[in-house]
Parts: C-alpha cells; structure tokens; sequence
C-alpha cells in the first residue's frame, strides 16, 4: 500500500516530526518497522511467481505463495482457508506465505464471507485446487526423472523417488506449470490430515501486532481526497436544500454537493440496501478539515413520505413501498402489539395445534422482546475509489465484492472488466459489510471530483446510519395435558421490518401439534444481516421459553430437550425438519458432562443452559453466573460446538470465546432505539459494548470429534449465549427476562 | 471520542488516546506509537499478543498492546484487578479479552 508524503495523518504525523526534529523525542522507528519480518516482503522477487492455479504460487526458490479467496474480518479464514490448500498440496507450512486475493470470481470462486460459509463453501474446492497443484508438481518431477509419475512421493514440500532422487517444489514448479490440470483428484481422508486439524497461528499475526496499514483506513495513495456524508438527522428525512458557503471557505475544502447514489428505478439486489439515497457530501484534504467543516453546512431536510424501491424478484422486479413517518421506539412497540393480535402468515402447521390448545390442562404463553442492534464494527465503514473514464479502482472492507460489482457496473456504466476491487482486512464485519452501498457512495463522489477519494464515516456516521439487526417479538406458547405431557407448541413472530420465524428448526418435528406464524410491519428503518440473523433472536427467545416450559413440566432443562430431540429423531413429526436430532442431543449431553451439570461443586454458581442450531452447525452453552458488586456477572461459561471437522483449532476456540463475549454483551447492553426517527445513540457512550472487566474469567471451549465436513462456526456460537444468559439471570435474580436488553434500566428496556 | 481506545499510544510511558491528545499537551515528552514499541515486533507484550494468538479482526489490538505495555511498565505484576482497571477503556468487538489476559499475565511472568 502507498503512503503519501504530503498528507499529516497519525502515522505521518511522527515521521514527519521526527525529520524535522521538532524537538520530539521519538522512539518511534517507523521506516525501520516497515522491514519487520514479513517473509513475503523479505522473499519477494517480482515476476519469479509460477501461477499453478488461482490459488497456488511458487517461486523457483521454494517460497509458495497461497491466495487466500476470501475477505478477513476476524474469522481467520486468511488462514484456515490456506491451510486446507496446504493440507492437499503437502506444502510445507513454514514455507507458506498467504496473500489476500484480489476479487476475481473467475480464479478464486465466490469470495463471499458471510452466512458462516467461508470454510463450508471452500471445502472442496481448495483441497483439489491443493491436490491438483501437487499432482501437476508430481508429473513434473515424473518426467524430469524419467520415472512413472505413480512412483513419485509427496510430503512437506519436498518431492523424492525410490531411486534417492529428490527435489523441492519450487525447483519442479516451472514444469509443472506446463503440465495439464489433472481433475477429479482424490482427496486425502482425514486421518491423513497434518496441517488441517492442527491449530496454526494467524497469517497476520505479526503485521496486526506491529500496527502494519493493513484496513482500509489505513490505506492512502498520492493525490487522495478525504469525503464524508452529512445524512438526515432521522430516518423519515431527506435532503430538501443545503447552503455550503461557509464550508466551502473552511480550510482544505475542495467541494460540496449533493447526488443521488441509485436513479429512479434501479433495480436493487438483495444486498443493495442504503441508508439515504440523496447524499450531501464533502470533499476535502483530510479527516479532520472535512470533519470540521461539514459542521458549517446550513441544510434543511424534509420528510421523505411513502416512497418506493424498485427490488430485483423471481420474477424480474417489484416495487416496494418504503413507509415516511418518523418511528419512535414506543410507538414501535405498541403497532407490534396491536400486530402481534392479528391473524399472520401460517408458516408450518403439524397436527391440530387449535384441539391440543382448547383440551390443555395449562397453557403458558410468554412474549419476548428486541431492539434493534447496531454492528459497531471497531473500524467504521470506509472505502477508497478511484474512478476515471474507463477504469474503476476501489480499496477497503467488504465482505462480498462479488455482489457490489454489479451494481458499480450499473451507477458507472462500465463493464466489470474495468472494475479493480481489493479487499483490505476488515476491522470487524458481523453483516454490516455485506451491504457496501458506502462503496457505490464512494465511487460515485471519486466520479463527481475526478479524483481519488476516499469515503470515511465517523463513528457517529457508523452508528447512527446503520443497517441495523431488526427489531423483534415472538409470543411463544406451550400446551400441557393433565400429566404435563408437551402436547402443542405454538411461536408467533413478527418484526420491523421483517419477521424472525425459523418455522422448521427445533422443536419443530418433536410435538405432535405444532404452529409457527410470522408477521411484519414495514419500517423505513434500514435492517440487514448481524451474525446469524433471525437465529440471534430466536435463540433467546425460544430457549428461554424452554426453560420455563421445563421448569413447568417439573424437568431438568436439559432432559427436557434431550427428550424432544429423541422423539424427533424416532418419530419426528411433518417434514422439512432442518436440523440432525442427533447433533442437536450431541451438544447437549456433552455441555452437560464437560460442566458437571446437576453434578456437586457448582453451588456457588447460577446456571443457565441454551442450545441452538443455525447455519448449518450445532451449539451449546451452560453460562455460571454469580453476583459481583450486587451485579450479575458471567464468571464462566461450557461451550460445545459441532461444526464437523475443525480446521484451526485454537483460532476455532478464539471464534467461540469471541462469540461468547459478544453474546453476553448484546444480551446484557445491546439497543439501538429511535425518538421521532433519530438513533438515540451515536458512541459507546450512550451504547454500550462490554468491557474486559465485564468478560467472564473462564470459557471451555469443546469440539464434538468427528469427520462430517466441516460447516459454520462465525454465527453458530453466538445465538444461544442470549439464551442461556436469560437462564442463569432467572436464577440469579428470580425473574424471568423478556425484554432485550437485559441489564438496561427497566425504563430503557424495549 | 475517546470512547474505545484503538487509538491508544504512550506519552512518556503512560497509555493516552491519540484522537483526544492536541499536539500542544505533548511537551517534551516522548511519543511511541505501536510501530515504536519494538523495532522487530518483539516486545514482550506484542510476544505474548502472538503466543496466545489473541487478534481476530485486529483493529483494536494496537491499542490494547499499548495499554498492556504501558500497565505493565507501572506494574510488572499486575492482578486481574489491575489489569480490569488499566485495559476496561479499550474495547475489542470480537471478544478476545481473555486471551488478552492471558497474554498480559504471560509477558509479566516472561519480564521476569
């Protein structure tokens, strides 16, 4: 990446201090710290990298370059995704460096991180795009030799024969590069691992710790402009008039203007989704003039009214009306309630839910709550784009460029061949950079100032401009009979703007008479996907619920479940049931033995459980919680996850910890709420993210062992925290928990 | 500002937040940026950052680095107390405080 000499940014700022020897004593040794070990930097011949595939370089010299596909927002695919390349090349991993790859569908596949489909999506892929390579470098290494390719071993990066001869791969890589790309390569079973399963550290690791520039605020090139948005105050609002002569005279002001980022009529992806479509922007020299100065503009705003969204369909497109008004929290609250009494969309029905209800001996029903939740990702949204006549370069965070180049293709009227896209690391993602409407914004201001800019939100902008997790309700019931037999179960959800019902997962399939019902109230708040969607809700909701319909019963929560799931497994009841009852029982019995449930030693503790299942995987929690300070405060949670293989193991254990935390974060502070269309919170000030002396002190981490190839770990985790955090409050403080957030004052709760 | 502390570096030894920091408080005083903790990654902090292998997305991470070093520097031996205390101003989205407590209980015990 370019680092401009003419700019003062934090980073520069010293350098240039130190050169002029302003009298600052630095330790800084920022020119020296740019040659920090880095193997690739330090190895790096140009024009000497044999391309084996998209995937797989080699120089002659035995340095093997691995492109990793996919964006990195914290999973570590830059390194479980290598890894399964390496596995199947029988690379050498010491002599491994990995690069992120440009976005190029062609060669490297879908390049999507999201959904938890990272490694799921891979798989494959990437072991035979490893196993060819090493073929090709075998049949090299065959026909130097003059022996038959079938003799020719392959192990560590070293290719030998039974003759004594032997060779490195980079030495054979040349060759191989002419040989045909063989197909239908045998992979290796699993017990032949010995780089998959095996944890290995973050590719990154050194660059993250020694501050390398490696997101995309940090990226800079010569001649870059800074540009940021002024936004309506409120959802509801759009830009009527603006007066910018006073910016303008501000100091190192360039330009202010408003444009609109889609023209009447676009038609929107699934992942389209904008904010405010008339933007005002302000281009300047750096952060901080235009920061200063887009506090001078005079604007006035005016409500947007009902509009319409023209979105791509099944059946070529469809018009969507996007309601004005100005939404308040309460009101929310109260049109969701007057909603939630009215008939809904049915959504599965097994047996005759209505009978089981009327002939209940007890019914408990229970409604839950939650707000919409902001991403906050740490590094907020942010991109760089260069656009000229007949070429596009954009640098920054994102999660799928293959899903915005259509539409930079469409705003820019040019072809996607002049569309260049690198995918900086990305401080944090959670959904929030699947929706790179900021890149379409970006490129449409480089556009306008025929000039590279880059589009920076402030962490205001970030918060309050967001494309949130939508906010939800679900109305759960349970029917008993006389002996407290479950003899229905019934889930009504509805949402702004969408609603939450995953009508065919647990306990789906496990009751005879089964209802699930949705509804929806549409908002002109924006909403999007934050890890595991709809799940995220669900898994508090409902396993809560269970909890209660447990305690009910006059069952262990855990017995409760294990005995759904025994009866979805031998019988199960309609069709369509998503998930393996037997996983599902799997997670259970071993977070029951891994934390001694029920089991002596544990009285100091408060114990919840949950379990859930979502993209794909399997997961369960017992979260301890003891009351510290007249808190209540999670001391230490059991985690068991079924995500078949696992690739990296200790990065897996990572992702879980970090999923716990952020679990319990969410559940316990979690809200964004609005007044009159205006996000009530705009810095971690007034929304709350928890704080190392809040994280529990312990979090057991296990794995179920087995050899189903492997599925979703970034999501899974995180749902059921919610839950088993709704758990153990209850035992805590003996009130049940309804409303997310649960440790806002009772007032703030939604 | 001054809301998550990524931005965190040392003034002399003591952990501030550079977006809250004017040019015109720095004085005399020595500024070292993460790029100045070690001129090859190699401070014991950034040591145990790798050996417990703390980061995800790693946006925070410099941050906390310079809020350990500089806690560690006042006090070679802190508690979990201590450490709660000195590192609650840097927030990490992706949850990774208990490595990072880890990795700061190691690089007290490596600083002899």
């Amino acid at each position: 990446m370019k680092t401009t000499k003419t700019t003062y940014n934090r980073r520069s700022f010293l350098k240039a201090s130190m050169l002029a020897g302003g009298g600052m004593m630095l330790s800084v040794s920022w020119l020296s710290s740019a040659k920090a070990a880095d193997k690739l930097e330090a190895l790096n011949v140009p024009g000497q990298w044999v391309e084996l595939n998209g995937y797989i370089q080699i120089t002659p010299d035995n340095v093997i370059r691995l492109l990793c596909p996919n964006p990195e927002f914290g999973q570590n695919v830059m390194t479980s995704l290598p890894m399964m390349l390496a596995e199947e090349l029988d690379a050498d991993w010491k002599n491994v460096v990995v690069e992120m790859g440009p976005h190029d569908n062609t060669k490297l596949g879908p390049q999507f991180t999201g959904g938890s489909n990272s490694v799921r999506m891979y798989w494959k892929p990437l072991r035979e795009a490893g196993a060819a390579a090493r073929q090709m470098l075998c049949e090299a290494a065959a026909q130097t030799w003059n022996v038959p390719v079938g003799e020719v071993a392959a192990k560590a990066g070293v290719l030998s024969h039974s003759s004594g001869k032997s060779a490195k791969y980079g030495e054979m890589a040349t060759k191989a590069a002419t040989v045909a790309v063989p197909k239908g390569m045998k992979l290796k079973s699993p017990k032949d691992f010995t780089i998959v399963r095996n944890s290995k550290k973050n590719v990154e690791g050194l660059k993250v710790i020694t501050g390398k520039p490696l997101f995309g605020l940090d990226y800079r090139a010569d001649g870059m402009l800074i540009a940021m948005i002024q936004h309506p105050p409120a959802f509801g609002m759009k830009l009527k008039s603006f007066d910018a002569s006073q910016t303008l005279k501000m100091p190192g002001i360039k330009d202010v203007f408003s444009l609109k980022l889609y023209e009447d009529g676009f038609v929107q992806g699934g992942f389209d989704t904008r904010t405010f479509n008339d933007l005002l922007v302000v281009v300047g020299k750096s952060t901080w003039e235009v920061m200063n100065a887009r506090k001078k503009l005079l604007v006035q705003w005016e409500p947007t009214g009902d509009s319409k969204d023209t979105m791509a369909g099944r059946d070529g497109k469809r018009e969507v009306t996007i309601p004005g008004g100005l939404e308040s929290t309460s009101a929310q609250l109260e049109k969701m309630q007057e909603m939630a009494k009215k008939p809904a969309q049915l959504l599965r029905k097994d047996g005759d839910p209505e009978t089981a209800f009327k002939n209940a001996a007890q019914i408990i029903e229970r409604t839950y709550n939650a707000p919409f939740l902001a991403h906050n990702t740490m590094e907020p949204m942010n991109f760089f784009a260069h656009v000229t006549d007949d070429k596009a370069v954009f640098v920054g965070p994102l999660q799928a460029p293959g899903w915005v180049e259509p539409t930079l293709s469409k705003v820019l009227n040019l072809p996607a061949d002049k569309i260049e896209i690198q995918m900086t690391r990305m401080g944090g993602g959670f959904g929030r950079r699947a929706y790179a409407h900021y890149m379409t914004e970006a490129a449409l201001i480089s556009k306008k100032v025929k000039a590279p800019i880059k589009l920076i939100y402030t962490r205001e902008d970030d918060m309050t401009y967001g494309i949130y997790r939508p906010m939800y309700t679900a109305t759960y019931r349970a029917a008993l009979d006389a002996n407290k037999n479950l003899i229905g179960f019934h889930v009504k959800g509805g949402g702004i703007p969408e609603h939450p019902v995953h009508a065919n997962r647990f306990p789906a399939g496990a009751v005879d008479n089964y209802l699930a019902e949705g509804w929806e109230i549409p908002s002109n708040i924006t909403i999007g996907a934050f890890r595991a969607p709809r799940s995220n809700f669900n898994a508090a909701a409902e396993q809560s619920f269970l909890d209660e319909v447990a305690e009910a019963m006059g069952k262990d929560p855990i017995e409760l479940r294990l005995e759904l799931l025994k009866r979805a497994k031998e019988n199960p009841v309609g069709k369509n049931n998503e998930y393996d009852p037997d996983r599902y029982a799997g997670v259970l019995t071993l977070v029951r033995d891994k934390s001694n449930w029920n089991k002596g030693g544990n009285e100091k503790y408060h114990r919840g459980v949950a379990a859930y299942f979502c993209h794909n995987s399997y997961a369960a929690h017992v979260v301890d919680m003891v009351t510290r300070d007249g808190q209540p405060y999670v001391e230490r949670v059991f985690s068991v996850i079924d995500c078949g293989i696992v690739v990296n193991p200790d990065s897996a254990k990572n992702m879980v910890q970090g999923a716990v935390v952020d679990g319990i974060g969410n559940a316990f502070y979690g809200a964004l709420t609005h007044k009159n269309g205006a996000p009530e919170q705009s810095n971690f000030h007034n929304y709350r993210l928890i704080r190392h002396n809040e994280a529990p002190k312990q979090i057991d981490v296990h794995f179920v062992e087995n050899d189903i190839d492997p599925t979703g770990l970034g999501e899974p985790p995180f749902p059921p925290v919610f839950g088993a955090v709704a758990n153990a409050l209850y035992k805590t403080t003996g009130k049940r928990q309804y409303n997310q957030p649960f440790k806002a004052d009772p007032e703030k709760r939604i | 500002m001054a809301q998550c502390g990524a931005c965190t570096v040392h003034l002399g030894d003591t952990a501030v937040r550079s977006c809250q920091l004017p040019v015109s408080a720095v004085g005399k005083e020595a500024i070292t940026t993460i790029e100045g903790l070690s001129a090859k990654g190699d401070h014991p902090v950034q040591k145990a950052w790798l050996e417990h292998d703390v980061a995800q997305c790693g946006y925070c991470q410099a941050g906390q680095i310079m809020s350990a070093a500089s806690l560690l520097k006042s006090n070679p031996k802190p508690t979990d107390a201590d450490i709660d205390a000195a590192m609650s101003g840097n927030i990490c989205r992706c949850g990774t405080y208990l490595r990072i407590k880890e990795a700061i209980k190691s690089a007290s015990t490596n600083n002899g």
